[in-house]
């Protein structure tokens, strides 16, 4: 598997990417009349948080063709998306925590129907890897947690229509409405923070991939040799038997 | 859907002969009135309180209904002998769907009069029961479609009491959201309020969503 030369190829571009578009958050788009320069920490939040969505999604996409195949190699890319996305969804819910404690006083604010949302998402992607951990057959476990990342995949959207009816908002809109509230010259950095976290997404997925790979084949290189195979050590993770 | 039929006999059987799940589950809800009581210090609720704490007392009964409710096909080797006979595994899912959703009426039989006297304000006439009932009904199909799909799940794992409610409950807050949200006008002081529609349409959509995916996945937690 050459993912080594496709990683650098994204980190690299995950890296311009997001400083161009810091850069144009920073110096080019205008000063939030509200809330000042803490509103900066937009242009980090909500990519994050998107991403972290759309990552939680595609893990349920990628265990849709590995119940559909068998293939063990999809279980693997939805493990990695889910464990990826839980990480950016850690950064979302820290960033998120700071941002309202700058615009609202609080850290956490519960008429806020998308933060409420990302929450119970997140807490119920929190389960995904105790899950995997408590089954012991590795057939069996990439299969339960396949059926996980679909349901829970499935209620990623449906969380945030009944969260959204519960409460009226008062987090400004961003991807609705043709641009939402958006300014203009807040438009361009924004967009590009988002394509630069999902490169970012993409690098962070090809690296763990890639480092799963060259460990099942390093593993299978060593016992060819007759050496010690050292143990995997706690793991849930899909095993991949060589390349 | 004769085996449908087989199975949820079965599961009938089993519960009238030794009566299990319906009793604990009942039990657990008449006790937490009583612990919403002290915890809270009303003599009575009402309104948005009245509808939170049955929503969520129900919420805990089924999660504990949802614990037991494959523990005898595991341990006395259920799962093995439906395995090998020639008939479709989906059919064990519906049947557990349907013996949960009969499971969860009849708790509320239970739990509604209990609710009435012990703890809430405003009387329940025939109105406030119809809406009620509505209103459960979708609950109760998803809250069985989850607790069958989720309790699957989480009895092949070694931490299965663990697993099933750490997955049930976030799971589950969308109906927590639109019963709750829909109870609150009915259980109100001064008369039944009006029933929402879009509460109703979201259980409904959740109810939709979720049974097809059940369906769908339900297979894949048998297959051995």
């Amino acid at each position: 598997m050459t993912y080594g030369n496709r990683l650098r190829v994204t980190s690299a571009a995950a890296a311009l990417v997001l400083l161009l578009a810091f850069g144009l958050a920073f110096f080019a788009a205008g000063i939030e009349a509200d809330q000042g320069f803490s509103q900066k920490i937009f242009y980090v939040h909500v990519p994050l948080a998107i991403v972290a969505l759309g990552g939680f999604v595609f893990g349920g996409v990628m265990a849709v063709q590995h119940l559909r195949t068998g293939d063990a190699r999809y279980d693997l890319r939805s493990y990695v998306a889910i464990h990826i996305a839980i990480v950016l969804g850690v950064g979302a819910l820290i960033t998120g925590a700071i941002w309202a404690k700058a615009a609202w006083g609080v850290w956490f604010e519960w008429r806020e129907p998308t933060l409420v949302s990302f929450l119970i998402v997140f807490l119920l992607y929190c389960t995904y890897q105790p899950m995997r951990f408590s089954i012991e057959d590795p057939d069996k476990q990439g299969r339960y947690a396949s059926v996980f990342a679909i349901t829970a995949g499935a209620f990623v959207p449906l969380n945030f229509l009944a969260v959204r009816l519960a409460d009226p908002y008062i987090h400004p809109r961003v991807l609705n409405q043709g641009g939402g509230d958006l300014p203009a010259s807040f438009r361009p950095p924004f967009y590009l923070a988002l394509v630069g976290m999902t490169l970012l997404f993409a690098a962070l997925y090809q690296y763990e991939l890639s480092h799963k790979h060259s460990r099942a084949q390093l593993r299978q290189l060593r016992r060819k040799l007759g050496g010690e195979v050292e143990a995997t050590g706690r793991s849930a993770a899909p095993q991949v038997t060589g390349a | 859907m004769s085996t449908v039929l087989t199975l949820l006999r079965k599961e009938l059987l089993l519960e009238r002969r030794v009566p299990q799940l319906v009793p604990a589950m009942s039990l657990f809800g008449v006790t937490t009135f009583v612990v919403f009581h002290f915890a809270l210090g009303q003599r009575t609720v009402e309104g948005d309180l009245a509808a939170g704490i049955l929503v969520v007392t129900l919420l805990f009964a089924t999660i504990l209904g949802v614990n037991r409710l494959y523990v005898a096909d595991r341990e006395e080797g259920g799962f093995d002998a439906f395995l090998l006979a020639p008939v479709d595994r989906t059919a064990l899912g519906v049947a557990k769907a349907v013996t949960l959703f009969a499971f969860l009426v009849l708790v509320e039989l239970v739990m509604l009069p209990a609710f009435a006297i012990l703890l809430l304000g405003p009387g329940m006439d025939l109105e406030v029961v119809a809406k009620l009932g509505v209103v459960l009904l979708l609950v109760n199909l998803g809250l069985s479609v989850i607790g069958t799909l989720v309790g699957a799940l989480a009895i092949q794992t070694r931490a299965r009491d663990l697993i099933g409610p750490l997955i049930a409950l976030p799971l589950l807050v969308p109906v927590v959201i639109g019963a709750a949200r829909a109870l609150s006008p009915v259980l109100s002081e001064g008369g039944a309020g009006a029933l929402e529609g879009r509460w109703l349409g979201v259980l409904g959509l959740y109810d939709l969503v979720f049974g097809l995916l059940a369906y769908a996945l339900f297979d894949f937690l048998l297959e051995d």
